[in-house]
């Protein structure tokens, strides 16, 4: 299993896959369709090779696992290092599991530059991955920085009419943040003289110097996040983003900023987070209130979404940053499922975008007497996004407000008041578009859903209720991961980790009444 | 035992008689010394790789000296004249400016800058400096019936000789102060310990002048124009080598004769590569020309280049040698595919004369969109590495403050490339280009987007070069 590079071939298959789809010639239809089955193909052979990693992850070990270690650039400490935890392994997953479900929801959507959008999925998949696995401070930062390319591409070129607008505003935010990133990565190679990230973790940085790197790193990753007030670029990016570009923005790039608190500021910079707990907590606060109110508003059902996701952020924020178990596994499952969830309601609204051609959510109704199984999926969903007992969006939050409870009872009841007010304009919106009276004729001749959309809506769906009730699955691997992480951290601060008694089994699942 | 000098021997002398050939039978020999002399920089280059990396040579009495710094950038150098001559192969021909002076002026500012970055004596480097820059006024004013190109050549030169006028005056200067022209005796007469304020004041002249050559904010007024003025062809001669022997001279002089005015020295170098990165990025937003942009760019990126000297380390140079290269051979790619932009027989040169060309010729389309990205350093491309290590000089020198400064500019330069990239992919077409990509710009343009591509995976072989060509500034 050690010598296999599996991580390596997951990251670059879809590389190698955008370099074949570059190779075939032509513009017919026959081409078309076999451009789409090569990304698909690629896609898929990703996503079992994922699955194969799943199956093979030891969930007992906290260490890095399937571990590669090469030399790159010797001579200045930087070095080709992958591998995965319990924190990383679902986040590579989701990247591998949501890559095809985007194709097939291109399938018959995008016909103009079909190849190019193909090849920009592919190089986002590699990119994302990558992310993921990257153990070198480095070649985190490169495959992280990466997935600007493909995603202003997408943006820009197969987007809405503000694309140009909305695309420069995701690119030149998301850089920003970044840059500042990588002067503090400079210096903590400068300091230690590795970009090794478990060396990092290892390391001790003086306290003053922590708040710089702290806030360095934080500019980052709040903006990927995203957090409030830098949450701006989102709504637009999504609004104006094709579906499947929507779907990989909220799927999995908004958890690379989540992933990089739990990977860089967390381990490395305890004395500073500590010191910023009380900022992180009230921007999330503010995220999760603010964000649901302004989401409550919307008129665009995309937007909408967006800013639920920013909402669901803030809870992830709250969780990672109240340091103890469940708060962590908490923050971890909230992604993972934030990850499936608004994948599929970007999705579903790319559904009835592509027969309406618009988000206006006035223009829809009444879409269960003429989408019988469209409106079935999206209650579903709908229900995941609220957090209902029983589907995967509870045990996030539950476990993420549990945490923060422990921590700061005020936080805790503050952001409980975002689960209302979430429950408030996902309903709002379910009601609009499913039920309520029919508004349109063309809103009620639309036809349900088709063969390749129900194929792609079936795993989501069995997703968001597998996750629901059976969260242990996730929560277990996961666990030796973070309790490793908790307990580094607290070791570095010279304080003790809050004592949880088995947390994996309780209280969620005995709450879930199996 | 062959003379160390031998690549410049050889290339003088050929120049030489090409130029005779070029007196006696007029026009009708420009395509053959073209190819002659494409073929004397890839000799001249070939004649470098036999040396062995032994101890430094003094050579014409203390004039010169060769060392691995020389060796690897007068390498660098032959292969920027060799990659620039190779554009403007066909765009000569195409752009019927047959003309048989301008690539022996080529040859002959590519042999000012061989020297330039073997010079030994502040004297040589004078010679080797005017050598080159002479050619170059002349290149930039050479079609002398256009407006744009007379005004290109005519402020090139006016201002190139103020420069070169402040840099005599620090000369002289030095000169008096330390009682000697040669890098070493001026390295011993200056110590830390006792700096005659005459020596410094010389030095600041030096740099100033030497500042002037490499486009550095505050004497880069003349790039914009001088690019856009000038012949395209020459201006991918500008863009890729003159700055690179420049730069190798203020490199040789910093760990050199002025060594021990390292402290002086980089808050000079601080105020320009600030000054530069800054101007470069937000004065380069409002271009609308291409030329005028990849002038601007080219400031920006001077700027970041000097960041890597700022420590004085030698891992800061090598950072520095290492930027250079590849910044030349992504500019070398830039101008291939803006060469080969035409619409109905005319050169676009504004931006928005690019709109659809993601449509129309996507393969030019999407290199010119890797070299951007590169440009704008973001990864994996090489870009990103070279301003990653010179950062990362800077940054473990403790110029934390114009680090940070530098990769905020950095992002505001990242738009005018975006932009750029925008109207290329994102806009409708708004006519037919000419796809006439000859040969020769193929070649540089795939192999530069290729390199670009590459590196990323294979970095350590010009790494490794740049560390010993750096490593022998510090014995």
């Amino acid at each position: 299993m050690n010598e296999f590079p599996i991580l390596s071939l997951m990251t670059f298959l879809p590389l190698i896959g955008a370099v074949l789809l570059l190779l075939v010639r032509g513009q017919s239809e026959a081409a078309m369709f076999r451009i789409k089955m090569v990304a698909l193909l690629v896609s898929g052979l990703t996503f079992i090779l994922s699955v194969v990693m799943l199956v093979n992850f030891d969930p007992l070990i906290a260490e890095f696992q399937f571990v590669e270690k090469k030399i790159w650039f010797e001579s200045v400490g930087i070095s080709y290092h992958m591998g995965i935890d319990g924190i990383s392994l679902f986040f590579v997953v989701l990247s591998a599991f949501l890559t095809p479900i985007c194709i097939l929801a291109s399938w018959n959507s995008v016909s103009m530059r079909l190849k190019e959008y193909l090849i920009a999925f592919l190089m986002l998949e590699t990119f994302m991955i990558g992310t993921f696995c990257a153990l070198d401070a480095i070649l985190f930062y490169l495959f992280f920085e990466g997935v600007l390319i493909p995603m202003f591409i997408i943006i820009g070129v197969w987007g809405g009419e503000r694309r140009v607008y909305a695309s420069f505003k995701f690119f030149l935010y998301t850089l920003l943040g970044s840059v500042l990133m990588l002067v503090a990565l400079l210096t903590m190679i400068a300091q230690t003289g590795t970009a090794d990230i478990p060396t990092l973790m290892g390391a001790e940085f003086p306290p003053h110097m922590q708040m710089w790197l702290w806030l360095a790193f934080f500019s980052s990753f709040a903006v990927k996040m995203p957090m409030w007030p830098v949450h701006t670029w989102l709504p637009d990016a999504h609004v104006e983003a094709p579906t499947a570009g929507s779907v990989i923005l909220a799927g999995v790039l908004l958890k690379m900023g989540g992933y990089g608190f739990l990977r860089f500021s967390v381990p490395m910079f305890p004395d500073a987070t500590e010191y910023f707990i009380p900022m992180v907590f009230g921007l999330s606060v503010i995220a999760i209130i603010y964000t649901s109110l302004v989401a409550l508003a919307q008129q665009d059902m995309k937007k909408m979404i967006a800013y639920s996701s920013v909402a669901h952020m803030g809870f992830v924020t709250l969780g990672i940053f109240s340091l103890n178990m469940q708060g962590v596994q908490g923050a971890v499952f909230q992604m993972i499922s934030h990850g499936v969830v608004s994948a599929a309601l970007f999705l579903a609204i790319g559904v009835v975008y592509n027969r309406l051609h618009t988000r206006e959510i006035n223009r829809y109704g009444n879409l269960s007497k003429n989408m019988p199984i469209y409106a079935c999926v999206f209650v579903i969903l709908m229900l995941g996004s609220v957090g209902l007992p029983g589907t995967s969006g509870f045990v996030g939050e539950f476990l993420a407000l549990l945490g923060a409870y422990k921590v700061d009872t005020l936080t805790a009841t503050l952001a409980a008041t975002g689960v209302v007010l979430g429950a408030a304009y996902m309903l709002l919106l379910t009601r609009k578009l499913v039920f309520g009276p029919k508004v349109n004729d063309d809103a009620a001749a639309m036809s349900d859903m088709s063969f390749v959309e129900k194929a792609y809506f079936l795993p989501l769906v069995v997703l968001v209720l597998w996750l629901g009730v059976a969260p242990a699955y996730v929560l277990d691997r996961t666990a030796p991961a973070i309790e490793n992480l908790l307990e580094q951290y607290h070791t570095k601060l010279g304080t003790q980790v809050p004592q949880v008694p088995q947390v994996q089994n309780e209280p969620v699942e005995n709450e879930m009444g199996e | 035992m062959v003379s160390p000098l031998m690549p410049e021997i050889f290339t003088v002398c050929a120049g030489l008689l090409l130029l005779m050939l070029g007196a006696l039978r007029g026009t009708s020999s420009v395509s053959f010394i073209l190819s002659a002399v494409v073929a004397i920089f890839a000799v001249g280059g070939c004649l470098l790789l036999g040396y062995d990396d032994g101890r430094p040579l003094d050579t014409l009495g203390g004039m010169i000296i060769v060392d691995g710094f020389s060796v690897w950038m007068r390498l660098v150098i032959f292969a920027g004249l060799l990659v620039s001559t190779l554009l403007s192969v066909s765009w000569l021909k195409e752009n019927q400016v047959l003309k048989f002076e301008i690539p022996l002026l080529y040859l002959l500012s590519g042999v000012g800058m061989l020297f330039m970055v073997s010079a030994n004596n502040l004297l040589a480097l004078y010679v080797s400096l005017e050598l080159s820059s002479l050619c170059l006024y002349v290149l930039a004013a050479v079609r002398r019936d256009r407006l744009a190109s007379a005004e290109a050549g005519l402020k090139y030169f006016i201002l190139g000789a103020l420069s070169s006028g402040l840099l005599l005056f620090g000369i002289s200067l030095v000169y008096g102060f330390t009682g000697t022209l040669s890098y070493a005796g001026i390295g011993a007469a200056l110590s830390p310990l006792e700096l005659p304020a005459g020596a410094m004041v010389g030095m600041v002249f030096i740099l100033a002048g030497l500042v002037f050559k490499i486009s550095g904010v505050p004497f880069h007024m003349w790039t914009p124009d001088v690019y856009q003025g000038a012949p395209t062809s020459v201006t991918a001669l500008f863009a890729i080598v003159p700055k690179v022997a420049a730069f190798g001279l203020i490199i040789r002089l910093l760990t050199g004769p002025f060594a021990s005015l390292h402290d002086q020295a980089s808050q000079i170098l601080i105020f320009v590569a600030l000054g530069s990165m800054i101007v470069g990025a937000f004065a380069g937003l409002a271009q609308q020309n291409f030329k005028r942009l990849i002038a601007y760019s080219s400031i920006a990126n001077m700027g970041y280049a000097l960041l890597g000297l700022l420590s004085g380390e030698p891992e800061g140079v090598a950072s520095v040698i290492l930027y250079l290269m590849i910044y030349m051979i992504m500019t070398a790619g830039v101008f291939a595919v803006l060469m080969g932009l035409k619409r109905q027989g005319v050169a676009l040169e504004n931006i928005s004369d690019f709109a659809g060309l993601g449509k129309k010729a996507p393969f030019m389309a999407y290199s010119l969109v890797a070299l951007l990205f590169s440009m704008s350093g973001l990864p994996p491309m090489a870009g990103f590495f070279a301003k990653l290590f010179v950062f990362q000089a800077a940054v473990a020198g403790g110029f934390f403050t114009v680090a940070v400064l530098g990769v905020l500019a950095s992002v505001v330069a990242s738009y005018y490339y975006l932009r750029v990239i925008k109207v290329m992919l994102f806009d409708e077409p708004i006519g037919a280009f000419d796809c006439d990509c000859s040969i020769s710009r193929k070649i540089v343009m795939v192999g530069s987007v290729v390199f670009i591509l590459v590196f990323t995976v294979l970095p350590n072989a010009l790494l490794d070069q740049a560390q010993i060509a750096a490593g022998s500034l510090f014995p």
